[in-house]
């Protein structure tokens, strides 16, 4: 298991994605697994940058990767505001350009790239979002 | 990340290097409305060295294509997309909206 905190800001993005591509490989990930661990990572933190700090200076997010038998487990962990995954709405893919919004896209592309979306919130503890990533071969 | 633009006989060519995402992101929109705001709505953008692009490269590329197509006045489309985009793309649901081509060359004589 390793842990690491970041500044929650967008130009901490890439390394935050590194540390998680790092596990990744260590994990025994190939690369294109790699890539769907970085990008759902990345997706997951600048949503809570975004949303959950609003951009303000000086939140943090502590980023946890745990290795498992069957596969990868990303925790981001931030006290930003909560929100509700249920309550995002699912982006219309076949929708015309004039009417496609981006809103949720990022949130979309997380559960289509990882095999288990966990979110937690709690008043005194805070957010804990769980991305889980099984290792192909062991499906 | 590392843009390039150079206007071409019938399109303007947009290349980009590095990393899109939220923290640079900004600065692609930057040089694509340059371009959309001098009337120039026929681009090609050259991914051929793009290593990495979240959903903020998307949101770019999708207000740049609002712009373009307005009117049928022009569009973009994508040149040499690596394969791990070019699968975010279709996940996303975005090829219907940006054509894609092998190479720059092809691109270009698209305009």
């Amino acid at each position: 298991m390793r842990t690491q905190i970041f500044l929650a800001d967008f130009s901490n993005l890439h390394q935050m994605r590194e540390f998680v591509a790092q596990a990744a490989r260590d994990a025994g990930f190939d690369e294109q697994e790699i890539y769907a661990v970085k990008l759902a990572t990345d997706e997951a933190a600048s949503n809570i940058i975004e949303h959950a700090y609003k951009e303000q200076q000086g939140g943090q997010i502590e980023i946890t990767c745990q290795v498992h038998s069957d596969g990868l487990a990303v925790i981001l962990h931030d006290h930003g505001l909560s929100f509700n995954p249920q309550r995002v709405r699912k982006p219309n893919l076949r929708a015309k350009l004039s009417r496609r919004s981006i809103g949720g896209l990022g949130l979309y592309i997380i559960y289509q790239l990882m095999d288990e979306v966990r979110y937690q919130s709690d008043p005194e503890t805070g957010n804990v979002l769980t991305l889980f990533k099984r290792k192909r071969g062991d499906e | 990340m590392n843009i390039t633009t150079k206007s071409l006989k019938h399109c303007e060519l947009v290349s980009v290097t590095g990393r899109i995402d939220s923290a640079t992101s900004p600065q692609l929109t930057q040089a694509l409305d340059a371009l959309t705001k001098n009337n120039k709505f026929k681009i090609v953008l050259d991914m051929s060295g793009v290593e990495y692009m979240s959903s903020a490269g998307l949101r770019t590329l999708l207000a740049t294509q609002r712009q373009c197509r307005r009117y049928n006045r022009g569009e973009i489309v994508l040149a040499a997309v690596p394969q791990n985009i070019k699968d975010i793309l279709e996940l996303a649901g975005f090829t219907d909206i940006f054509k894609t081509y092998d190479d720059v060359i092809s691109a270009v004589g698209s305009f």
